[in-house]
């Protein structure tokens, strides 16, 4: 499939057919958040208007079709990333709660005083944080592993950082939020195996830019969330090796996740709804298998051919305007191009694109580590999706261009 | 949108060249502004003698909008009264964050704006005004005067938040 037919991508987005500030949109914040199609938000609509019941409870028809498209949604996951079983993935309310759970249930049970955490210097502060507070629970410490200047991890670090720590977790991102940089996941969870840590892998940004094989990856945790894949919000999906789940605690315990109930005792439920207790957000994740069935009879290796070509002409077309600095240059980038400028701060960059009806993200990603690596508070980003075209870079360029007119 | 109402030539020049952008060793009071939505952050320093704000400077980088404003700010207060700088800092906020007819939560209608909303007690300051039609930058504004507040009232930081 070419770039061109992948254009006509775009009609299927209702929300990207619309005039912003006098312009035709130009939405380039799709590492924020992707838009939806009408496939997902049909999806949606049919589970309120004709399906609506709650999963897993009632001997019904409506309740039996609604966990039916619940559990479908589930597989389609599964495939996704090559899951080995359906079962392996439990649905959260996003990446964030994915990270979260396996930090307060696997976290929470195995790490101990004097063990180490590895955190890579570029990862969002949700895969930062929740290591922190359960390292400083626990004793443990959390120890960062380097970045170079074009933004790729030091692996020869990482590989050090073993003989000296009692390293049990390494956290990396697959994909980059603040600056496109693909990390070479399978080879980090290849060095951690081989001193017996496991690898928690922020999968965010990856999963509409490359195929994810969680296997062949070797990840042993893999965290998703919905909205960034064309799916809704408020929903993600965390993949656990199904021996690891079996063996950590629940993370959150009510209804739908137990065995038997007593006032002294309970016993819990096996996975997936040992992790999935309470009403589910039912409609966001049969949005979330439908984006990705979407996305799926697209084809992700066409996704990712239109955004690494629109990745690469952005750059060498911003590269080219005086007082610009691309931040983050490795030679592996999928779909975003961060940038600052000499003349300008990101939020003033972002107002004046705004007005020319572009939407990009100026900020620090939350990713402030990586930002205090770089030396700078913030970048403007811009970040692409399988629907983004040439026309939205041109008028990229045509607002950094009015940007160096007024700050000259 | 015109983008003229918030990036006006004298914002631009104190955005530019910021005025009193210097570290104060003899101060006397002192207080860090820090916007969690960009990650800027500037210090506020002052020297108090009596009731007077004798002296007033600010350090840190940030975008146009809160350089400028810190810039005018250090330059507005300078000399005046301690109850004059709280009636400013009251005035300055209100002004930047008014919408007229928005106040409870009428979210049926439109924003609507008072072009013509000056205070003439601000003087310079009220072309910062320009930057209520831009909510997500409002508190770009405000940073400064926030953490100029906070050090009168001896807190280390202040957030927008």
């Amino acid at each position: 499939m070419s770039t061109t037919t992948l254009s006509s991508l775009k009609s299927e987005f209702p929300t990207l057919d619309q005039m912003v500030n006098g312009h035709p949109l130009a939405y380039l914040d799709n590492a924020a958040t992707t838009q939806r199609p009408l496939a997902v938000l049909d999806a949606m609509d049919t589970f309120y208007r004709v399906d609506n019941a709650n999963v897993h409870r009632g001997v019904h028809t409506l309740s039996m079709r609604a966990s039916e498209k619940f559990e479908l949604a589930r597989h389609r996951v599964a495939k996704f990333v090559n899951a080995r079983e359906d079962a392996e993935i439990i649905f959260t309310k996003g990446c964030t709660e994915s990270i979260n759970l396996v930090a307060g249930s696997w976290g929470r049970a195995n790490l101990a005083v004097g063990d180490t955490v590895l955190v890579s210097t570029m990862e969002h502060h949700s895969n930062i944080v929740p290591w922190q507070m359960v390292c400083k629970e626990k004793g443990a410490l959390t120890i960062s592993i380097p970045v170079s200047g074009e933004g790729v991890l030091d692996l020869s670090v990482l590989r050090s950082l073993f003989t000296v720590h009692k390293v049990r977790l390494v956290c990396v991102k697959h994909v980059c939020n603040a600056i496109g940089t693909v990390n070479p996941v399978a080879e980090i969870c290849r060095i951690a195996h081989e001193h017996g840590a496991l690898v928690m892998v922020d999968g965010a940004q990856a999963l509409a830019h490359e195929a994810v094989d969680v296997q062949a990856i070797g990840a042993d945790f893999y965290a998703m969330s919905a909205h960034k894949v064309y799916g809704p919000m408020g929903v993600g999906a965390l993949y656990g090796r199904r021996e690891l789940l079996d063996a950590m605690p629940p993370y959150q315990t009510g209804g739908g996740m137990i065995q038997t109930v007593s006032i002294e005792t309970s016993s819990f439920a096996p996975i997936p709804d040992k992790f999935e207790p309470g009403t589910p957000n039912v409609a966001g994740v049969i949005g979330f298998g439908a984006a990705l069935e979407w996305a799926r009879a697209i084809g992700i290796a066409n996704f990712a051919a239109t955004e690494r070509a629109l990745t690469a002409s952005s750059s060498s077309r911003l590269a080219d305007i005086p007082g610009l600095r691309l931040i983050g240059t490795a030679p592996d980038k999928a779909g975003i191009v961060s940038f600052v400028m000499e003349q300008a701060h990101p939020h003033d960059v972002g107002t004046i694109l705004d007005s020319e009806g572009v939407a990009v993200r100026s900020g620090h990603h939350c990713c402030q580590p990586l930002m205090t690596h770089f030396g700078i508070p913030a970048t403007t980003r811009a970040s692409f999706a399988a629907y983004s075209t040439e026309e939205d870079v041109d008028a990229l360029i045509r607002g950094i261009n009015k940007v160096a007119t007024i700050f000259g | 949108m015109d983008l003229s109402d918030l990036y006006q030539e004298i914002i631009l020049d104190h955005g530019k060249t910021p005025r009193n952008r210097r570290e104060m060793s003899d101060h006397t009071h002192s207080a860090e502004g820090y916007n969690p939505l960009c990650g800027d952050q500037i210090k506020v320093w002052l020297k108090v003698e009596g009731d007077t704000v004798a002296d007033a400077s600010f350090s840190g980088n940030g975008c146009a909008i809160s350089q400028a404003s810190a810039s005018m700010m250090t330059q507005a207060i300078k000399g005046q009264s301690l109850e004059k700088v709280e009636e400013l800092f009251g005035l300055f906020r209100g002004a930047v964050t008014a919408t007229e007819g928005t106040e409870g939560c009428d979210h049926d209608h439109e924003p609507t704006y008072d072009d013509s909303f000056g205070d003439e007690r601000l003087g310079e300051l009220s072309c910062l005004t320009g930057v209520r039609k831009y909510p997500n930058r409002i508190k770009c504004a405000t940073l400064a005067w926030h953490a100029m507040h906070s050090a009168l009232a001896n807190e280390l930081t202040a957030s927008t938040e």
